[in-house]
């Protein structure tokens, strides 16, 4: 992650950059009076800091966690499969179209067994961003996604998706090359795959983009990630014609990981470091390399027939009504 | 996203009156003598007469009486501008004799999250059932085509936009299980804004859920037909309304993933003319055609006799 004077923070992150801001004084004093121990000082600072950060995670809102999951340091898609796994080559294009640089995939080593690791990419800085168009994939996207998921299935190799991104992409040549029908097909054919899928929100799930690649056998999500049909501020825009309201309507939308885990939506929570994964990419990665290697073992124990209904029946059960 | 109700009846036919033809003899004979002194007709009928009596087309502004549209399938009889109807018209055209049998009716929308945006969502429920006597955005009813049975699961857009929440996942969940159980082909009508945001991800995940049951429709051999209706837009989409094993639309609906004004937003350009529009979409390669609502049910009987054969 980067070192102060690098990092970045949000709002309610400044009391951290105070006490970082504090630890350089107390360092450039020290280096004009050598004779001075300063090194308890800077050692309480640092303490502070873990004690803010912890703080931090225990009050925030459901909005602040969706700043998190944007926050500009957050590890991305190919961050994570650099730290998790061995001997990554990246596969390109949809064979048809194009090849969409917002979503990134390849066969990967995963404690030495191959796996296909497939998800969103954003970018990290403005020219990187544009390049990525910060993670709204195209429908040739979702085709290559696809055809990345018929390779593995192929080969027998488990697949793992990392979903991260704002939203498929509204854009006309989206629509022209059916966006609807490319999320539409890799929704269906993801519920047919013959190979374990295991799907993991890192960051942003928003709606029919995160959902295109986010059918699975195990659908978890990071502690500060959000995963539902819309982000706050859209919701707001069209619920209360005004995008003012977007804290509140992340607030109502529920679309944090614990509501998600209790309303049993998503299979499970993967922990952050204290204050969220930008904080330790390393240990973020490490969380989530242990998960992922127990679950591909308890998925690979199951028949593949047996994987499939019970994939189709895990999602029919999604849903609430009343019955008179 | 479902737009918000109030955007509902845009374009749609009036209730059709029932008073009409009644008003109009009446009116002939009294036209050059008053027979009786005073106004004689009741606040209630003459709220009620005027409403249902005509109809102007607002694509080209042609005058015709309600009955005479309706006749027509409600399709402009000059311009074939294909009115917004619902799910009781589409199944009153459909199935012969008007003769059809509803199915999973005692559904109902839930308030699942105790979600408030400007109004409870709960409120919001018992409104709109209330003001259009209807029990969720979507119906289902099994009946004949010509003879073969047909079961069609059909959207309402005066339901909250006809908007894609648990109760219309169920009920396609539902009907699946019927068409595979008889074997009878299964048509599904879309008429939507898209997801029901006050359902949140529960309404993300009906979109997994219906797919994952046209999984099994598939695995059965029962054909599956989807007719996309205007308007067509995200989840609903970008799910089971394309995965049908035919596509079909009516003419000049809109249909797409992404609304015109986002679109509009995102590129910052005006959007050509018949953007996402059937025939848009037919050019593309997305359907696999157009039918005009007058032969809907000539298509629908030739489509079920050649998976039949």
């Amino acid at each position: 992650m980067p070192q102060y004077p690098n990092r970045q923070f949000l709002d309610f992150e400044e009391p951290i950059r105070n006490l970082y801001e504090q630890i350089e004084q107390t360092k450039k004093l020290a280096s004009k009076n050598p004779k001075i121990d300063y090194d308890s000082t800077i050692t309480q600072l640092e303490g502070a800091i873990v004690e803010k950060r912890k703080d931090i995670t225990e009050h925030l809102t459901p909005w602040q966690r969706v700043q998190l999951s944007r926050h500009p340091d957050r590890p991305y898609t190919l961050k994570y499969i650099n730290k998790m796994t061995t001997n990554f080559l990246e596969l390109f294009g949809d064979r048809n179209v194009k090849d969409d640089k917002a979503m990134i995939g390849g066969f990967a080593q995963l404690d030495g067994h191959t796996a296909m690791f497939i998800g969103q990419q954003k970018g990290i800085n403005t020219k990187n961003r544009q390049l990525r168009n910060f993670g709204m994939a195209n429908p040739e996207g979702y085709r290559k996604a696809l055809r990345l998921m018929r390779l593995a299935e192929k080969f027998n190799k488990p697949i793992v998706t990392l979903i991260d991104t704002p939203g498929a992409y509204p854009g006309m040549e989206a629509e022209e090359r059916g966006q609807g029908e490319a999320i539409a097909r890799n929704i269906y054919e993801m519920m047919r795959l013959k190979v374990p899928v295991i799907c993991v929100i890192i960051g942003e799930g928003a709606s029919g983009g995160a959902l295109g690649i986010g059918v699975g056998d195990r659908v978890l999500m990071l502690e500060n990630s959000w995963y539902t049909v819309i982000s706050p501020e859209n919701c707001s825009s069209i619920l209360w014609r005004s995008w003012s309201m977007k804290e509140k309507a992340a607030e109502e939308l529920k679309l944090t990981s614990d509501y998600m885990s209790k309303f049993k939506l998503v299979d499970g929570v993967v922990p952050e470091p204290i204050g969220g994964a930008h904080w330790d990419y390393d240990a973020s990665a490490e969380n989530l390399k242990k998960v992922l290697i127990k679950t591909i073992k308890e998925l690979e124990k199951i028949s593949p027939e047996k994987r499939i209904t019970q994939r189709i029946e895990k999602f029919e059960k999604m849903g609430q009504w009343n019955e008179a | 996203m479902a737009e918000k109700e109030d955007k509902i009846n845009e374009g749609s036919p009036i209730d059709s009156g029932t008073n009409s033809n009644n008003a109009q003899q009446d009116s002939t004979e009294g036209w050059f003598h008053r027979l009786r002194k005073g106004i004689l007709t009741s606040t209630a009928e003459k709220r009620d007469v005027p409403e249902g009596l005509w109809n102007k087309c607002p694509e080209c502004g042609y005058i015709c009486t309600t009955t005479e549209l309706k006749e027509n399938v409600y399709v402009c009889p000059k311009c074939n501008f294909h009115h917004r109807i619902s799910s009781e018209d589409y199944f009153d055209i459909i199935f012969d004799d008007h003769q059809f049998k509803e199915l999973f009716g005692e559904l109902t929308s839930k308030d699942i999250l105790g979600f408030t945006d400007t109004k409870p969502y709960s409120k919001r429920i018992k409104e709109t059932e209330a003001k259009t006597h209807l029990k969720d955005s979507m119906r289902v009813a099994t009946g004949k085509v010509k003879g073969n049975d047909l079961i069609i699961a059909c959207m309402d857009f005066a339901f909250i936009g006809g908007s894609l929440g648990s109760v219309m996942g169920e009920k396609i969940a539902r009907a699946i299980d019927h068409a595979i159980k008889h074997k009878t082909p299964f048509m599904l009508i879309s008429k939507s804004g898209g997801a029901r945001m006050m359902e949140s991800a529960f309404s993300l995940m009906q979109m997994a859920k219906t797919s994952g049951k046209l999984s099994q429709l598939s695995d059965a051999q029962v054909p599956y037909i989807s007719l996309l209706t205007d308007p067509t837009f995200g989840g609903v989409t970008a799910s089971f309304a394309m995965l049908g094993d035919l596509n079909i639309a009516e003419p000049a609906a809109l249909i797409g993933f992404a609304g015109p004004r986002i679109i509009k937003e995102t590129i910052r350009k005006d959007l050509p003319k018949g953007f996402q529009q059937s025939e848009f979409l037919l050019d593309h390669g997305f359907l696999d055609f157009i039918v005009d609502r007058k032969e809907l049910r000539d298509k629908l009987d030739q489509i079920i006799i050649l998976f039949k054969g």
